[in-house]
């Protein structure tokens, strides 16, 4: 009787038999930090991620998405991330973003986490597809974690940027949108490898990403410096931030600031951008003000004719 | 947005290329390094699509530092210049080809002559005396037209060569740095192309040779090159 009740009951939703066998196998300990993350197994192996099931999923999701701009109005609006910068100095490295993240011309959200802390010594940053730049920058602090346990060796930034690089040239033209910075401080002192969707990495002193960019590289070039105080340096990155968030729409609400120093990173502060803006418009105004003030005041010095 | 150059002298083979790296209408970088050293006597300035380029560029560094392990003499210029382009021949027949445009300098030991290839990323294969890549083609090939000969010494080549970086700084929008490489019998020289006599501070600099970015020291297997 049994056995002809299974043969016409209609198939389990989910028949992929290596899935279900891990569940059953799974203890009550591994729903911890055991679990493996997302489609990630324990042991950090991809499970297989899941495509459209149509003849070419990139072409599919190159029509449906807005991610590749060859079709802006797609209906699903890809959740972006917008102004990262990070730079080298003296002291470290500043990490400052901002924290909008837009669907089309939608604010998703205005308190998105763009900086990554892959370890205590190592930060990403998030530009570009939000859930991309999250996926893959976890799964890169996984990945250095087991570095960590196999050479008893903290990995070096140029290392970890580099296995970030190779996953995405892996997939390079199929439709992942990032552009991130891995920074931190390793052997050879502080790093900052910008690795983007091309597969393209570069090492350097300074960077900004993200459709604010361009607003924050015009105060950030301006006001860099390699002898910049700890405190000239916060200002200038929290500055940039707020710059490229007043004047680029798809960047604003808060700005997060990061400091990484010898002992690994400090979190600085979260700041909200339009308060700050209008702070620093009312200070521009009184420093004017007192500086036309003073050149119109007669000098002490002056000798009376 | 690149520019690359090189040519060819009496017994040295001179290599130019800019140093911008970016994406899209923004320069992140303005000193990248895109002249890879692929041997003692071998190097290539590479442009094309960004990503692909750095990757084809280790690729085909490590497989040249590979044949030297085994063969302990590095791959001579000619035979060089045809595994790259089959490479990149092969790579355009694939699903996934690389986007890499490069030209290859090299000074054969053996018989003492310097060589220069011009190769695209759909496998063609040049053999030229002097030649450029990006936008270096619209104004300094009729400058190396006029200026380049035969058997030029190497303050002669160097002249040659600023000339085509002062026509490509007085005509291209936009601004490059650039980076230069001299190959001889000696091996790879850094040259400053920006200065006003590279060629004395380059013989100056002599004893203590200077190698761009070699990514491992000399194999020392007690055959010289």
């Amino acid at each position: 009787m049994n056995s002809v009740l299974t043969q016409i009951q209609p198939p389990a939703p989910h028949s992929r038999l290596e899935e279900q066998d891990e569940f059953e196998h799974t203890d009550a300990a591994a729903w911890g930090s055991m679990a493996g993350f997302g489609n990630l197994s324990r042991t950090g192996g991809i499970a297989g991620m899941s495509v459209p099931r149509v003849a070419d999923p990139t072409a599919f999701l190159d029509m449906h998405t807005d991610n590749m701009s060859s079709n802006p109005e797609a209906k699903i609006k890809i959740a972006h991330g917008t102004t990262t910068l990070a730079f080298k100095f003296q002291g470290g490295v500043i990490v400052a973003v901002d924290s909008r993240a837009t669907a089309g011309s939608y604010v998703a959200s205005g308190t998105v986490k763009k900086v990554i802390e892959i370890n205590k010594f190592l930060l990403g940053t998030m530009a570009g597809g939000a859930a991309d730049c999250q996926y893959w920058e976890t799964y890169l602090g996984m990945q250095c974690r087991l570095y960590e346990l196999r050479n008893k060796e903290r990995i070096s930034v140029a290392a970890a940027s580099k296995i970030l690089s190779n996953i995405v040239y892996q997939y390079k033209g199929m439709g992942l949108s990032m552009g991130t910075m891995v920074c931190g401080w390793d052997k050879t002192g502080p790093q900052i490898f910008y690795v983007d969707d091309d597969g393209q990495r570069l090492k350097g002193n300074l960077f900004s990403v993200g459709s604010g960019s361009t607003f924050a590289y015009g105060v950030l070039d301006q006001g860099y410096r390699w002898d910049l105080t700890d405190e000239e340096a916060q200002e200038l990155g929290r500055r940039s931030i707020i710059a490229a968030g007043h004047r680029d729409a798809y960047s604003g609400n808060t700005c997060n600031l990061y400091h990484v120093k010898e002992n690994g990173w400090d979190f600085i502060g979260n700041y909200d951008v339009n308060e700050l803006w209008y702070e620093y418009e009312a200070k521009k105004k009184a420093d004017r003000e007192t500086a036309t003030a003073a050149a119109a005041a007669p000098s002490p010095m002056a000798v009376e004719p | 947005m690149e520019c690359s150059f090189g040519l060819t002298g009496k017994d040295y083979v001179l290599l130019c290329s800019d140093m911008s790296a970016g994406r899209s209408i923004i320069r992140m970088k303005s000193d990248e390094n895109k002249i890879k050293t692929l041997g003692p006597h071998l190097a290539m300035a590479y442009g094309g699509e960004p990503g692909d380029t750095n990757n084809f560029a280790e690729y085909v560094e490590r497989n040249m530092r590979l044949y030297h392990i085994r063969n302990h003499y590095p791959l001579l210029p000619e035979p060089a210049s045809a595994w790259i382009r089959r490479t990149l021949a092969e790579s355009i027949r694939s699903r996934h080809p690389y986007s890499v445009n490069l030209l290859l300098a090299g000074y054969d030991t053996t018989t003492t002559k310097p060589h220069l290839y011009w190769i695209d990323y759909l496998g063609t294969k040049a053999v030229v005396p002097y030649a450029a890549h990006g936008m270096g083609v619209y104004v300094s090939l009729s400058t190396m037209d006029k200026w380049w000969f035969n058997d030029m010494n190497k303050r002669e080549g160097v002249e040659v060569l600023k000339k085509c970086v002062d026509e490509v700084k007085k005509r291209i929008t936009i601004n490059f740095n650039f980076n230069c490489i001299l190959i001889d019998k000696d091996g790879i020289h850094h040259i400053n192309i920006e200065s006003e006599d590279p060629i004395s501070e380059y013989e100056a600099a002599q004893p203590k040779d200077t190698v761009v970015e070699a990514p491992n020291p000399p194999l020392d297997v007690g055959v010289t090159a």
